[in-house]
């Protein structure tokens, strides 16, 4: 087991760097905790980073994801359904940073955090080394509510922003941002996509003449020749319902090889 | 009052904008565009004059003898929504956004719907306006609101079927707000209660607070002062909050919101967020919420698709914080038992929401004292319940034996 190293930001700009020396899209893979059993994301955590992803995104289920397109939405359910508490993915997340050393974020709706108290998520995430906090419902102008309890945990809280965000907008949330900036790619809800959104191109320039953190892309990201296209004007990709369609459609017994398989070849999609 | 809540649409501490970034630039701009339209005299004489010449405002305030006598107080005040084109308050709101949509040049517009009353308001409103309409409903609910399902269709929307969570009112705001989030550029989402992100909480009760400026003026006018008690049923709380608005100021005046207790409190299945609930974020707003201690929300019952939603709008929270209004839930089986005797006393049939509020007047004449005025708003008509009290037992399908 390797020891813990550093703060959980600290591993996310590692992750990055170490995708950017070798030349290859920064590979962000989502899960959703407890999908598709309670007992299933240990294994696929540790497939998702044997093929190759640098950044795992945990997913804590709720029960209204007003964000989320029918394949996260189902996979929710499903984890709802195996009684996943947030506690159930912190410890899950904290398994995965002991046992790899791996960069993790934790990524689920605003209420769920709120009730379980922002200060005791803060002191949790940070004992376990658990990189920080993705919240799609949790706008900047909203977010002092947790922020207040993270930031000074050192815990990030990752801000998202969208094709839709205007240049004055987005020059006063960048700033703000830690370790990455998310990019959503379309305007719409997570969910595979079978082409990239018009929007994306236009959009990552104005991002990266704002700042000079990696860039990751999410949203409608599911093959390796949207990876592909996007090299050199993004950093990384975040996959997320393609990883669980992956999974939900692998024979009885593969899932974790399906989700290796999925992430080796939207790395090398990034990569050369 | 002023016409706008306070800072980024808080009530206190409730309200806010709790919403995928996507959407910020779009509620930003609806504020102002809001803002622009509600001081501009051309927008609210058209909203005006289609109030009076297509809505059917203002509507009455029946002096409801025979029930105020049944119930035990000194008097009951109908304010009569259920009179309006298309049969319940919802329309005031959907006219006053379906113009500002217009005025903002959107062509698409998107609703959700628990009862159908707000989907059908929504979808008259935009025949009426030449506007594209897709109305998001609960599959639960389009089976026991069919007549309004029929109606929609009728008015030309798309009535789109949403199979997942509970399969109610909050699962249709959920899919209202992905096809916003997908196609905000194009879509006007034209919300229906005092519920969600800033600016809708306040746009409705400006919208909504028609209902209260001319009940205030009519009770003045019956009465020559003001009624004791003001009272309407709270699901979102839209009827409520434009009931209540204009007598916030009066302090002579007591404020009482009826939630939907359904089974009972203690059994859990009710939607009676405010009384049972706690403080939670549900659809871009903090407000109370019906929730498990890992700040799931809870599937909700009540007999009444109307205020059958696990939330309640801001201000509802910061004015039952504030102590301004009392809130309290009647059940199902009181909502029918009301629902039959107004129908018997009055020759009204109500919906079943605003029975819930006819069902808290005995307890008024009990906690309050007999001799009071007591302004109820009607908010809606009962016509789509009918499968739903019949199936209850409350109406006998077929003439009672002698």
């Amino acid at each position: 087991m390797t020891v813990a190293s550093g703060t959980g930001v600290e591993r996310i700009e590692r992750a990055f760097a170490a995708a950017k020396r070798e030349r290859r899209m920064a590979i962000v893979i989502y899960l959703m905790t407890g999908f598709p059993r309670r007992d299933a994301t240990r294994g696929l955590v540790r497939a998702a980073l044997d093929g190759g992803a640098d950044v795992i995104e945990l997913g804590v289920p709720f029960s209204d994801p007003m964000a989320d397109g029918t394949t996260v939405q189902h996979a929710g359910e499903t984890a709802l359904r195996e009684g996943i508490r947030l506690d159930d993915c912190i410890a899950e997340a904290a398994g995965a940073v002991a046992e790899r050393d791996a960069a993790v974020l934790l990524m689920g709706y605003l209420n769920p955090f709120l009730q379980y108290g922002p200060e005791r998520l803060a002191g949790a995430l940070r004992s376990a080394g658990i990189a920080g906090v993705i919240a799609p419902d949790l706008p900047a102008e909203e977010s002092a509510v947790i922020d207040a309890a993270l930031v000074p945990a050192g815990v990030a809280r990752i801000d998202m922003v969208a094709p839709t965000t205007p240049d004055d907008r987005l020059e006063r949330l960048l700033p703000r941002a830690r370790g990455f900036v998310y990019c959503v790619s379309l305007t719409g809800v997570t969910g595979a996509r079978s082409g990239l959104s018009q929007d994306v191109a236009p959009f990552l320039r104005r991002v990266r003449a704002r700042t000079p953190l990696p860039i990751a892309v999410g949203f409608g990201i599911s093959r390796p020749e949207h990876v592909r296209a996007l090299r050199g004007i993004a950093d990384g990709v975040a996959v997320g319902s393609a990883a669980i369609d992956a999974i939900d459609h692998a024979e009885p017994g593969r899932a974790e090889d399906a989700l290796r398989d999925l992430v080796r070849s939207l790395r090398e999609g990034g990569a050369g | 009052m002023s016409a706008l809540a306070t800072i980024r649409g808080r009530f206190g501490a409730f309200g806010g904008q709790y919403v995928p970034e996507t959407l910020m630039p779009a509620v930003i701009e609806l504020e102002a565009a809001f803002e622009a339209a509600w001081t501009d005299t051309a927008f609210r004489d058209e909203l005006d004059r289609l109030l009076r010449t297509y809505v059917g405002r203002p509507t009455p305030l029946t002096d409801a003898r025979r029930l105020a006598a049944a119930v035990g107080l000194r008097r009951v005040l109908l304010k009569r929504e259920d009179l309006t084109h298309t049969g319940a308050h919802k329309i005031n709101n959907a006219i006053g956004q379906g113009l500002l949509a217009k005025r903002m040049g959107k062509k698409r517009v998107i609703a959700e719907t628990g009862a159908g009353q707000h989907g059908v308001a929504t979808a008259t409103a935009c025949a009426l306006l030449g506007l594209e309409c897709v109305v998001y409903m609960g599959t639960v609910d389009m089976e026991r609101q069919k007549p309004n399902v029929f109606r929609m269709r009728l008015l030309g929307a798309d009535v789109r079927g949403v199979d997942a969570g509970s399969r109610t009112l909050k699962d249709a705001v959920n899919e209202a707000i992905r096809d916003w989030v997908t196609n905000v550029r194009t879509t006007y989402y034209l919300l229906g209660s005092a519920i969600g992100m800033h600016p809708y909480p306040t746009m409705v009760r400006e919208l909504q607070s028609v209902i209260g400026r001319e009940a205030r003026a009519q009770s003045l006018d019956l009465l020559g002062r003001l009624p004791d008690v003001v009272m309407a049923c709270v699901g979102g709380g839209s009827n409520a909050i434009g009931t209540f608005a204009p007598f916030l100021d009066d302090a002579s005046v007591k404020l009482r919101g009826v939630e939907a207790g359904g089974e009972g409190l203690e059994s859990g299945h009710h939607a009676a967020s405010i009384v049972g609930g706690s403080v939670g974020v549900l659809h871009g707003t903090k407000t109370y919420v019906l929730q498990d201690s890992d700040g799931q929300i809870r599937e909700t019952h009540s007999i009444s698709a109307g205020l059958d939603y696990p939330g309640v709008g801001p201000q509802h929270a910061a004015l039952h914080d504030s102590g301004r209004v009392t809130y309290v839930a009647r059940t199902d089986a009181e909502a029918l038992e009301a629902f039959r005797l107004l129908c018997r006393t009055e020759g009204i049939i109500p919906a079943l929401e605003p029975a819930h509020a006819i069902a808290d007047l005995p307890y008024v004449a009990r906690e309050l004292g007999r001799e009071l005025d007591v302004l109820v708003c009607l908010s809606g008509r009962g016509d789509k319940d009918l499968d739903t009290v019949i199936g209850r037992g409350a109406a006998p399908p077929e003439d009672p034996p002698a």
